[in-house]
């Protein structure tokens, strides 16, 4: 076996006949990885915030990407007033204002087309960061009024 | 009795029947060694089964009787059919719902039933009872009887005015039955979704055959004899879920707009898991076959397998995903009897494995780095971490559904960038995985010394360290990068490959069996060389590079992957120029699809009047103008022509979009060109609002004489001529009434001509006008007066802003070798149950007697 250092399979005997056995030795291996898979998932998770929570991890230097659940603020009419889309100029830009469960109103900002029918969703759950006092939003999950419709609108990281 | 008293009748007897037949051949088994069953209460059993089996069926032809008789006065054909549906969806249909999905595993665990009956001898008392066990759960979750406040399974034959009995109409007319449906989800009207679920159903159906015997094993202390027939069901499973899960990708590939095939969404994952597990399984029951080690990790695993599947089940059917998922059932409120049944099954499993556990052979001789086993072991063990992984994190909703119990209110989310959370588990999963098998492969078929060994590795390695090189060039020469984790994975998929290719063939030269093994090790190699090179070099070629942009507030690290397109006009994209020309709907009978602009919409929106000819590229006109022909409205196709600006190569696509109110607004699916080393996939992210009324410019008049020209928001148009107009329909016109149709032909772009055909009506003395529409231009043309006496006609003409798509594109290198894989692995799963058999492996060598309470060694 050329392609291991020559001492290796000695070593391994040596190991083997020691009262650690192998089969010992790769149980306590898989269990050092199941902990850091453990570990990494509770890193990699992200968490409901609202925006001022959101605001403080931003300014803490934590660009961590969090989910901030929130409604469409709408006018006397009944109409979403602070949606900005205008796909002629720019396809690719997409503004609104959300307001959070705490009733704080962010200006939300998404790099993406405007999802169809965003005015009649019921409830918007946006996944992004704060970033120069805009929130930047990467993916966008729509609760539409029907009960049991949803449907996601992935953004350019989850497209990759 | 109606069809859905029949219905809900069978279901009812098949639960009934079903646990009779537990019953049967529990008293059977019980007690008595394996292959001594009690003769009667087998035979109760078994003809309980059948009935249960006969109910089954007689559900499922009920349940189709109600959708393809279109009997809107159930729930489940209203919701899931509707009238314009061909009838191989209508199959679809059948288990778009919780109630057809459940009767479609059901009805597979039948099947299944009906084969260990036959063929199974001494097993079929205790394997059938755990059969008829599980049934009797599942049968129970569409059984819809309510006791009390207890709500006992969803029965799909509800009618629509049990479910909904508040609406308004049933006060006014009880007797009330819709006319059409909800219809199907536009999204499954495709046609892997008339395979891919009964595939994947198949497969979770066979994860329960080796439960079964696992757990009769367990009961009647046979604890090695089961091994040789869950091998061959393993196998069986391992490649019909295998390959039912990669359907699933290619559906989403092919339909969904996220940008790929696997978007770790909790319900793919919910199947990945127990496949990863199911084929872990399957290695460590062919390490006892063959090597005599590993039985209580393969009696764990073949366990875990069928719990995960439950546990899948419970995630996908119960509603704890809630936000988590894109395509989870509907809640049926069934989430309490989903976890009873799980806890049971999880409790009973795991306390027949401790209660044998120290029975269970296990061997002493230590493996050593010559023993292919050993990689096998190690290999089937990073596949059980890469489950764990996903497992882990596709449950942190039911961690958050959990702690809430307890009254602790956590607030923890899914990795917002899913995609990168778990590529770095799964990626080193793929490279070890690819590695082990080349490994295992290499040692299996011979007895391995440090010489032999040297032998065998050289020749693939040094093969692989020269292609891993070469391609590594090749990728940095093209300017793209090439990280550590990627060289990992081309190196090892390439050593999987290889390794798995030279055992082949040195099989082949020997003139021993070819190895179904290798075969799908091959596979497995190159869905890995195929995701690395499709996911990890996909590129957006729609990128914006109009230079307008709306703030310059992020400039550098965001992505602007969509670009708009005006109708008709040339726009960059990457090395093609593109067009969008137009908007076109699918007839039946018609190959390709039809430009709207040929057709007039009547007032059934499924009916549509021919303009013009209706000519296909064939040559052939399947419509002369002013037949009326079918269309299908719900989905709009939007052509775009490509043309690549280098070699000059011209192709088309029509992504099409469904604007669809209870979806949530636009669905947007993809059209793909296949090239052999690459995909061009592209969708429309967004279109003009159908909806809405489009905003017209003011009315302009012009006043001209036959012949003459005018400019129309700049486009030169030519009124050639007004003619009286006949047979119009729809407007109804009687003798004495008076009709002129203007023709009028515009220069549009590209010197492409449209006509316009504007109408003047006088209808009982009252003037009336048909004004005219070209979309493709944003001109609405009407004829708004005419004067016989100077011969001046008056057009008004206002304008619309143009139609337009926004289109997303992407390039995806060498997606071919992911599917080329899947057919290959496939392709190996059923070689090696075809061989096994064709060849039964002889009786295991070491008996261990049968009622043995002697101590293992451990």
């Amino acid at each position: 076996m050329g392609w291991l250092p020559s001492g290796w399979s000695n070593f391994s005997a040596a190991f083997a006949s020691a009262t650690m056995k192998k089969t010992h030795l790769l149980a306590l291996v898989v269990i050092a990885i199941a902990i850091g898979i453990v570990m990494a998932t509770a890193g990699d998770a992200s968490v409901y915030v609202s925006f001022k929570e959101a605001k403080e991890l931003a300014a803490d230097g934590d660009l961590r990407k969090v989910h901030v659940v929130g409604r469409l603020p709408h006018d006397a009419q009944g109409n979403p007033a602070s949606l900005q889309y205008n796909p002629t100029l720019d396809p690719n830009y997409f503004s609104f204002t959300l307001v959070d469960t705490n009733r704080i109103a962010q200006q939300v900002v998404y790099f993406n087309p405007k999802p169809q029918d965003f005015e009649k969703s019921e409830q918007i759950v946006i996944t992004g960061n704060m970033r120069n006092d805009v929130f930047v939003a990467d993916k966008i999950l729509l609760k539409c009024p029907s009960k049991y419709v949803e449907n996601e609108v992935k953004g350019a990281t989850a497209a990759r | 009795m109606n069809i859905g008293d029949w219905g809900h009748l069978s279901v009812i007897v098949a639960f009934a029947a079903a646990m009779v037949a537990a019953l049967g051949y529990f008293m059977a088994a019980r007690q008595r060694p394996l292959g001594e069953a009690d003769e009667s209460w087998l035979r109760l059993g078994r003809t309980a089964f059948i009935v249960h089996g006969l109910a089954v069926v007689g559900v499922i032809v009920a349940l189709f009787g109600i959708i393809h008789g279109h009997r809107y006065e159930y729930y489940y054909a209203w919701s899931h059919s509707s009238n314009h549906l061909p009838v191989y969806y209508m199959i679809s249909c059948f288990w778009e719902g919780q109630e057809g999905s459940f009767l479609l595993w059901i009805f597979w665990h039948v099947v299944l039933g009906a084969f260990i009956i036959r063929g199974s001898r001494q097993w079929e008392a205790p394997v059938m009872a755990v059969f008829a066990f599980v049934q009797l759960f599942l049968v129970s979750m569409i059984l819809g009887v309510v006791i009390g406040s207890l709500k006992l399974g969803s029965s799909p034959f509800i009618l629509m005015r049990e479910f909904m009995p508040d609406l308004p109409v049933y006060k006014l007319n009880p007797d009330w039955v819709p006319e059409d449906g909800k219809g199907l989800n536009a999204l499954l009207q495709n046609y892997w979704m008339v395979i891919h679920p009964p595939t994947l159903f198949l497969g979770f159906a066979l994860t329960l055959v080796p439960f079964a015997y696992a757990i009769a094993g367990l009961w009647k202390g046979e604890l090695t004899k089961w091994v040789q027939p869950a091998i061959r069901w393993s196998l069986v499973g391992g490649g019909v879920l295998g390959v039912g899960v990669m359907m699933g990708a290619y559906w989403a590939y092919e339909t969904l707009n996220f940008g790929g095939y696997w978007n770790w969404d909790p319900v793919e994952n919910a199947v990945y898991i127990p496949w990863l597990v199911l084929v872990a399984a399957l290695h460590a029951l062919v390490l006892w076959q063959r090597g005599r080690t590993g039985l209580r990790t393969a009696y764990s695993l073949v366990i875990a397998t069928f719990l995960l599947i439950l546990y899948a089940t419970f995630l996908t059917r119960s509603g704890v995903l809630g936000n988590a998922s894109v395509h989870s059932f509907t809640d049926l409120g069934l989430s309490g009897q989903l976890l009873l049944y799980l806890g049971a099954f999880v409790v009973l499993s795991v306390a027949m494995l401790v209660w044998r556990w120290k029975q269970i052979p296990v061997s002493e001789k230590e493996l050593t780095m010559y023993n292919a086993e050993l990689w096998v072991f190690i290999g089937a063990t990073v596949l059980c971490l890469g489950a764990f992984q996903v497992l882990v994190t596709t449950s942190i909703p039911v961690y958050n559904a959990l702690m809430g119990l307890f009254g602790v209110k956590t607030n923890v989310a899914l990795p917002a960038d899913q995609i990168a959370h778990y590529t770095k588990i799964q990626l080193w999963m793929g490279v070890f995985v690819a590695l082990f098998s080349g490994i295992a492969q290499l040692l299996w078929w011979q007895k391995n010394s440090k010489e032999t060994i040297s032998n065998t590795l050289t020749i693939p390695t040094i093969l692989t360290l020269l292609f891993a090189s070469l391609f590594i060039l090749l990728v940095r020469n093209n300017g793209l990068p090439m990280s550590l984790p990627f060289i990992a994975v081309l190196t090892t998929g390439l050593f999987g490959v290889l390794a798995n290719l030279s055992m082949l063939l040195q099989l082949i030269r020997r003139g021993v069996r070819i190895s179904g093994g290798a075969v799908s090790h091959i596979g497995i190699a190159l869905m890995l060389l195929g995701i690395l090179a499709s996911a990890g070099y996909s590129n957006i070629i729609s990128k914006n590079t109009s230079g307008l942009l709306y703030s310059r507030e992020f400039p550098d690290d965001l992505n602007r992957d969509n670009v708009l397109l005006w109708r008709n006009q040339a726009a960059e994209m990457g090395p093609y120029k593109l067009t969008y020309t137009g908007q076109f709907y699918d007839v039946p009978g018609v190959p390709g699809y039809v430009n709207k602009e040929l057709l007039f919409r009547t007032a059934d929106e499924y009916k549509a009047l021919a303009r013009a000819d209706i000519k296909q590229e064939d040559g052939k006109t399947y419509y002369k103008a002013g037949d009326t022909l079918e269309i299908r409205p719900e989905d709009t196709y939007y052509r775009v022509e490509y043309k690549h600006k280098e070699s000059g190569k011209q192709f088309v696509l029509y992504p099409r979009a469904q604007v669809n109110q209870e979806m949530g607004g636009l669905l947007a699916s993809p059209d793909i060109k296949l090239f052999w080393d690459h995909d061009i996939y592209s969708h429309v992210s967004s279109v003009p609002d159908p909806s809405k009324e489009k905003d017209w410019s003011e009315v302009k008049e012009y006043t001209v004489s036959m012949g003459d020209t005018l400019i129309l928001n700049d486009y030169v148009a030519v009124f050639k001529e007004a003619e009286p107009a006949t047979n119009l329909a729809g407007l109804g016109l009687s003798k004495d009434d008076i009709a002129v149709q203007a023709d009028l032909i515009v220069s549009g772009e590209g010197g492409k001509q449209y006509h316009a055909h504007p109408i003047f009506v006088v209808k009982d003395r009252l003037v009336g006008r048909v004004p005219d529409e070209i979309e493709a231009l944003g001109l609405r043309i009407s004829f708004n007066n005419l004067d016989p006496t100077s011969g001046k006609f008056t057009f008004g003409v206002s304008t619309t802003q143009k139609d337009y798509v926004i289109l997303k594109a992407m390039e995806k290198p060498f997606i071919n070798l992911l599917w080329s894989g899947t057919l290959l692995m496939g392709l190996g799963f059923g070689m090696a149950v075809w061989q096994r058999g064709r060849k039964p492996r002889p009786a295991p060598a070491t008996k261990v007697p049968r009622t043995s309470k002697a101590p293992q060694v451990a």
